[in-house]
């Protein structure tokens, strides 16, 4: 090693110059292995570990006492479980979308956000699937759902696209968590080699399979990688499409509407990217990783939130559209109640968070300044949560028989479901962090070795 | 009809106590009283087990040995009124209630109530137990306490003891009764009803010159003039009148036009042709101008005075329908226009047409003001009330429990501890009316003897046995006492007796109509006015109070508000605006001086200065179901029936809970309909909608249903909105009661609900719609349940299978008609211990997290299908009857198999006016409706 001068980086947008393979390796690492337990981080620690205490506690008290402790009642049978599952499963959806689909692209700039971004999509996907199970009337029996060989020959009933969902959510899920792994080798046997305690050295040597970096190593990663990231790419469109479809194939007013595939995928990109600059910005504050992540990473999240909204904003246009051209006086009642009726604040504020502020993406500046970032980001994922609170809440509310119309209120349970899931997604990701190299260390050195390229190449 | 696949017994109970009747001599009975006495006051003692006279079979008939259940005909009994009943008793427990059909009264349906009352049979919270001085006590010392007390009394002759009873019809206790004021000759009897001020009676007095009862024949009649009069709801003959009236506009027929005023929107009401809100003032003044416009005022009113368009209308009909019109007068009308409506029915010459008299049914008493009085005046020194609760619903002017504190030995028998239960000094506890020996008379005049379906749960003592202890009459076994009012000498007897048990009436008991002459020259009444009225009715759901402990009951909806767990004081639009007033806001009423505070509530049909205040609630000792639901009217209720009544504002706010919280169609075609003339000139209206059928064009081969189809047809001509299908459907079906917070948060688990819509442009009154499961062919829910937890079967039923169910609701949200019912919580425990044994043994009993629905009565198919199979046939038409179709007092239901093709269904279904519910999803629904035809008056067009 000492007889290769190591490569420094230049400064080519996505990574900033004067890192070299070592400097690297200790700015990632020694966020690890370094110490740097800080009061800060015991303090978020502390605080999202209660939450998550409380989450675990009320889905105890869920299984014991039943799910009429939400709000849920007949026509609106459905409440926060699914809207909080349809957006969870919608923020897992940017990380895939980054390593896999951007990876294909030869995108670079997927390099420093695609592992933390991978990370809380499987944080966010896992949470997301716990959510379907909580909503079951006797979630003892979820595995009904699932084909599994029994004397009764008793099947799932497959029309149901709850069964499908089943296969996109778990398949994803799989998949996600492999290529999550698969990714994190080589830099868990860099992990193995610095450790100075022995614990942390079995448990991060048994963690890289004998990961050595020979040549035959990198060769097999890369293909098997690049083969992941083939099998991933499709399921970021599946899983969504088939989580759309629970929806869509109902008859009822609000559900029933062929664009909601796309309509949920370009949405759950869309709150996937303002999840993931939630994330990326106190992440790149408190580690000080501004050379890593760097405005142009912020800014090219930033348009692709802008392009999401704007074909979502398209699919609200056309849902209106659709509801008046059809003609059905359903249709037509339950779009005009979710504009006037007793959700229209919740409609409004969605409008304003989804469709109004993302347009100031348009700006370069908007883009590149850190705090309105953050401001938007966060009002995004709001705007996204009313979305599928309207879609599942309001569309019932109000549906074919004015005699059977209903409310729905929340009780605190459900906002401490949501509010548990929130902790219990914060907590997993502070561990992530503390334990496992939030930036890929072996893509980050590739990404020195290329803007040198880059640099000599010009 | 159901009772024909169980098997009605005649008293089974006969044979095996052939042998053992015991005569007891009194000179023994009497020793023993007093051995029993004395050792009860010496010792204190636990009572021992029941007097025994139901006794175990020693050789089973062979019917018992059978799976179907066993029917007994009895008699259920409303206001003191009788209608009869057949009780279904399943391995020894009642646990279902149908109409008798050869009842008069009845024609095979009932009303809420007798649905209602397996649950109150099987109430945990009943009276079990002697209480003496507000302790626990025993049989014995009330005996030894009644028998010290009767000797005192005048020496023997009864002086200071007063009875106080509802309505009487019992022949036997009306009987004993007379043996009683034999007996004590100083002693007297009193009588009231909580509901009725008695202006009937006192208005047949006037015209007649006696009490005499009306009787309507409304099957003869082409129009109906209702002086706000709820005939549908109200009265003994309730069920009677609602089967004749619905029987004229069956199937879009319109043979008769209601012309109804009220004050207090009712169902008549809402089902009239023709309606108006008025005051109760003003609604005399209108029967007295129509009277005068066709001849019946006599000389006294005004015949000149000023009429409007509308009377000239009503009186025009009256007089081209002379003969087969009726007019009828309501409870709460003075006497004199009860007068005056006799004479308006001898005038249009209906007497002996469609309106007869005949000797009043209800034993004559002397009314409780003077009881009262005398009370007061400390001039009782011996009270025995027998299953009445005045304490609680006497008139709150008569300050009952001011002056029961003034009697010092008083008696209650009743069904329950309740308010006058817990005042008395003795409490004596009462056997349901499905556990007892007893009789009673039909509006009509019909006996029906009173038998027991199972042993009595408590050891407890009727009216009849405590009578007869009075008495000291020689028989104290209960059915003893009602054989003596039948037993004749000739041998015929017992095979009489064997036949009045098993058709459950005596035959040919009716009341033979007398020939009658209404004076003409009554005056008219002095009706004083007032800025606000108020009007006191009897609730729809807990009658004067007696069922407010029936959560069944209570958590049916009221039918014009589909309120559930309170009442309110009710208003019209303008009146509340004028008070500034708004639902749920609380005011203070104030009547002469005594005040209550309740929630108003606003119903666009109610009539303006008037404020409607529901009695039956605020009860404060009916058991935990029914203590402080709603509030107490009868504390502010006066003596007269109406009087100026001032609300005033609180500033407090409570919510009431409806079960439906939209009563506005919002111009969809849920219900159809048309006028009389309309339908003639297009009879396919009600698929001519502007939603067609969609083309029913699939990829797939028709499926086949080559056995049965189950298929129903809801005659919204009929369905005059009473809820007894509900309630049925409840008791057949196991259906939990979920409370009052659930419901608030939309969670009633009722599998047929009855839909209520305020007026449109096309539904003047608005309409009534029972909605069951539609068991579509093609069911949306069943393509979305992941778990195939609800699927088809073979003859078409949607059913539900609870132990596949998982919970995820999908089916629910998927159902256009949203008549799935979800077990978000642990419903079906959540009554008390004791509850279990009114559930039928047929249907299981759904735990948490599952859904259920209406299953056309599945288990009520396959009893009908094993029994077809034992015989090697089909399954007959009419012999599978769901439980709200069986419970239904005008027949608006059908049910039955759609290829048989002379069935019932299929001829229903055949009409013109037949339609599907959102027929436009391609559901494909088995239950289809028949669209409303309504008869207005072409004048008042």
């Amino acid at each position: 090693m000492s007889r290769v001068p190591q490569p420094v980086s230049q400064d080519i947008g996505v990574l900033r110059a004067g890192w070299t393979y070592a400097s690297i390796t200790d700015k990632v690492a020694d966020a690890i292995l370094g110490g740097g337990w800080t009061a800060r981080w015991w303090v978020a620690f502390a605080v999202t570990f209660a939450g998550t205490a409380v989450f675990f506690f009320a889905i105890g008290y869920l299984f014991v006492v039943g799910i009429g402790i939400w709000g849920v009642n007949i026509p609106v049978a459905w409440g926060y479980a699914i809207g909080n599952f349809v957006w969870w499963i919608g923020i897992g959806h940017a990380g895939t979308f980054i390593s896999a689909f951007l990876l294909l692209l030869r995108q670079k700039w997927r390099t420093s956000i695609n592992r933390f971004a991978e990370a809380m999509t499987l944080f966010a996907a896992g949470i997301a699937g716990l959510f379907p199970i909580l909503h079951l009337g006797r979630p003892w029996f979820f595995y009904w759902l699932m084909p599994y060989p029994n004397r009764m020959e008793l099947w799932p009933q497959w029309r149901s696209p709850l069964v499908w969902d089943i296969f996109a959510i778990s398949t994803y899920l799989i998949v996600s968590l492999v290529f999550w792994y698969v990714g994190l080798i080589p830099d868990l046997a860099t992990l193995r080699d610095r450790a100075a305690s022995r614990g942390k050295q079995v448990v991060y040597g048994l963690l890289a399979l004998g990961w050595r970096g020979e040549a035959r190593h990198w060769a097999r990663y890369e293909s098997a990688y690049l083969l992941l990231a083939g099998l991933a790419t499709p399921l970021v469109i599946s899983v969504h499409s088939v989580v759309a479809l629970d929806f869509a194939v109902a008859v009822t007013p609000g559900y029933h509407s062929t664009i909601f595939p796309p309509y949920f995928v370009a949405g759950a990109l869309f709150s996937g990217f303002a999840m993931v600059l939630t994330l990326a910005i106190p992440l790149r504050h408190y580690f000080r990783l501004h050379d890593f992540i760097t405005e142009v990473h912020l800014d090219h999240a930033a348009k692709l939130m802008l392009v999401t909204s704007l074909i979502i904003t398209y699919s609200y246009a056309v849902e209106a559209f659709m509801a008046y051209y059809s003609g059905s006086e359903y249709e037509i009642y339950t779009l005009e109640d979710r504009w006037t009726g007793l959700y229209a604040p919740v409609f409004w504020t969605m409008f304003v968070f989804n469709s109004i502020v993302p347009l100031a993406f348009w700006w370069r500046t908007v883009r590149r300044n850190v705090a309105a970032l953050l401001t938007i980001s966060i009002l995004v994922n709001v705007g996204m949560w009313s979305e599928r609170f309207l879609i599942v809440v309001q569309s019932m509310h109000r549906d074919f028989m004015p005699s059977a119309w209903n409310d729905f209120y929340p009780t605190a349970w459900d906002w401490t479901h949501l509010f548990g899931s929130i902790a219990f997604f914060a907590f997993l990701f502070l561990l992530f962090v503390r334990l496992l190299p939030a930036i890929s260390i072996a893509e980050m050195r590739e990404l020195v070795r290329e803007s040198n390229e880059a640099k000599e190449g010009t | 009809m159901a009772h024909d696949s169980g098997r009605r017994l005649s008293d089974p109970r006969r044979d095996v106590l052939g042998s053992h009747g015991v005569v007891e001599d009194p000179q023994r009975r009497r020793f023993l009283q007093l051995m029993a006495a004395s050792a009860a006051l010496a010792g204190g003692a636990c009572s021992g087990p029941p007097p025994e006279s139901i006794v175990p079979y020693v050789d089973t008939p062979p019917e018992l040995g059978r799976s179907d259940p066993l029917f007994y005909a009895t008699a259920y009994q409303r206001g003191g009124y009788g209608y009869g009943v057949l009780v279904e008793s399943q391995f020894g427990r009642a646990t279902k209630v149908e109409g008798n059909p050869d009842h008069p009264a009845s024609l095979g349906a009932t009303d809420v109530f007798a649905q209602a009352s397996v649950l109150e049979l099987w109430d945990p919270e009943r009276s079990s137990v002697v209480y003496g001085d507000g302790a626990i006590a025993t049989w014995s010392a009330y005996d030894a306490a009644w028998l010290e007390v009767a000797g005192r009394l005048g020496r023997g002759r009864g002086t200071g003891l007063r009875i106080l009873t509802g309505n009487v019809t019992s022949p036997t206790l009306v009987a004993q009764m007379k043996r009683l004021l034999a007996r004590y000759p100083e002693a007297r009897w009193h009588s009231y009803s909580p509901v009725d001020p008695g202006h009937a009676a006192a208005g047949a007095r006037l015209a007649f010159g006696k009490p005499l009862d009306t009787m309507l024949r409304l099957d003869r009649t082409r129009v109906i003039v209702s002086f706000d009069c709820d005939f549908l709801s109200e009265g003994p003959a309730a069920i009677r009148y609602a089967r004749d009236f619905a029987g004229l506009r069956r199937n879009g027929a319109g043979r008769v036009r209601l012309y109804a005023l009220e004050s207090t929107p009712g169902l008549t009401g809402a089902n009239a042709d023709e309606r108006i809100a008025l005051t109760p003032m003003e609604i005399e003044r209108v029967a007295w101008r129509i009277a005068a416009l066709i001849g019946a005022a006599g000389e006294i009113f005004p015949a000149h005075a000023p009429t409007t368009r509308w009377e000239q209308a009503v009186a025009g009909a009256l007089k081209d329908n002379a003969g087969a019109c009726v007019v009828i007068a309501g409870p709460r009308l003075a006497p004199e226009t009860h007068a005056l409506v006799h004479a308006m029915n001898a005038r249009l010459g209906n007497t002996t047409h469609t309106v007869d008299s005949i000797a009043p049914v209800a034993m004559q008493a002397e009314p409780m003001r003077i009881l009262a009085e005398d009370m007061h005046a400390g001039r009782v020194s011996a009270l025995v009330l027998l299953d009445v609760n005045p304490v609680y619903d006497a008139p709150g002017a008569l300050e009952f429990l001011t002056a029961l504190k003034r009697v010092p030995f008083s008696v209650h028998c009743g069904l329950y501890r309740d308010e006058t239960g817990s005042a008395c000094t003795w409490h004596l506890p009462a056997p349901h009316a499905y556990e007892q020996w007893s009789d009673t008379r039909a509006y009509d005049g019909t006996v029906s003897i009173v038998q027991p379906v199972m042993r009595p749960r408590f050891e407890t003592r009727s009216p009849h046995g405590v009578l007869a202890r009075i008495n000291d009459e020689v028989a104290t076994d209960t059915r003893e006492i009602v054989l003596r009012t039948y037993r004749t000498a000739d041998r015929q007897f017992a095979t009489r007796w064997q036949e009045h048990l098993r058709r459950g009436v005596v035959a040919d008991s009716a009341s033979a109509p007398l020939a009658t002459r209404a004076r003409t020259d009554v005056a008219p009444p002095k009706l004083v006015e007032s800025p606000l009225v108020a009007v006191f009715a009897p609730s729809s759901r807990t009658d004067d109070g007696r069922y407010a402990n029936n959560a069944w009951l209570q958590e049916l909806p009221q039918p014009l508000t589909q309120l559930v767990w309170d009442n309110a004081i009710l208003l019209g639009p303008e009146t509340a605006r004028s008070l500034a007033v708004r639902n749920g806001e609380v005011v203070r009423a104030t009547m002469e001086g005594r005040a209550v505070e309740a929630p108003v509530y606003v119903i666009s049909e109610h009539a303006e200065k008037v404020a409607t205040l529901p009695l039956g609630y605020g009860r404060r000792a009916s058991g935990h179901v029914g203590n402080a639901v709603g509030f107490d009217a009868y504390a502010l209720m006066g003596l007269s029936v109406s009087a100026a009544l001032t609300l005033v504002r609180t500033g407090r706010r409570q919510q009431l809970v409806s079960a439906q919280i939209n009563l506005k169609l919002h111009g969809r075609e849920q219900v159809r309909s048309a006028t009389t003339s309309e339908f003639a000139r297009t009879p396919g209206f009600a698929r001519d909608e502007k939603v067609e059928r969609t083309p029913e064009e699939t990829l797939y081969p028709p499926h086949p249903y080559p056995t049965y189809a189950w298929a129903m047809a809801i005659d919204l001509n009929a369905c005059i909105g009473c809820g007894a299908c509900t309630i049925a459907c409840q008791a057949e079906n196991n259906i939990p009661v979920v409370g009052r917070d659930e419901v608030r948060r939309g969670r009633e688990m009722h599998w047929i609900r009855v839909d209520r819509y305020e007026a449109t442009r096309t539904l003047p009154q608005g309409a009534f719609m029972p909605v069951p499961c539609m068991h579509c062919e093609n069911a949306p829910c069943e393509a979305v349940c992941p778990v195939g937890a609800t699927v088809h079967d073979s003859e078409g039923l949607n059913v539900q299978v609870y132990n596949r169910c998982v919970g995820t609701r999908f089916c629910s949200q998927n159902c256009p008609y949203k008549v799935r019912r979800f077990n978000f919580l642990k419903y079906a425990d959540s009554v008390a211990p004791g509850h279990e044994g009114a559930r039928n043994p047929e249907v299981t009993v759904r735990r948490r997290g599952v859904m259920e629905k209406c299953t056309y009565c599945v288990q009520r198919i396959s009893r009908a299908r094993i029994n077809a199979e034992k015989e090697g046939r089909r399954i007959r038409d009419g012999e599978v009857v769901t439980a709200c179709q069986a419970v239904c007092p005008t027949r608006a239901i059908h049910f039955g198999d759609l290829n048989e093709p002379q069935s019932e269904v299929r001829t229903a279904k055949a009409s013109p006016l037949d339609y599907a519910l959102l027929a436009e999803l391609n559901t494909r629904p088995r239950t289809t409706y028949l669209a409303r035809v309504r008869n207005p008056d072409p004048e008042l067009e």
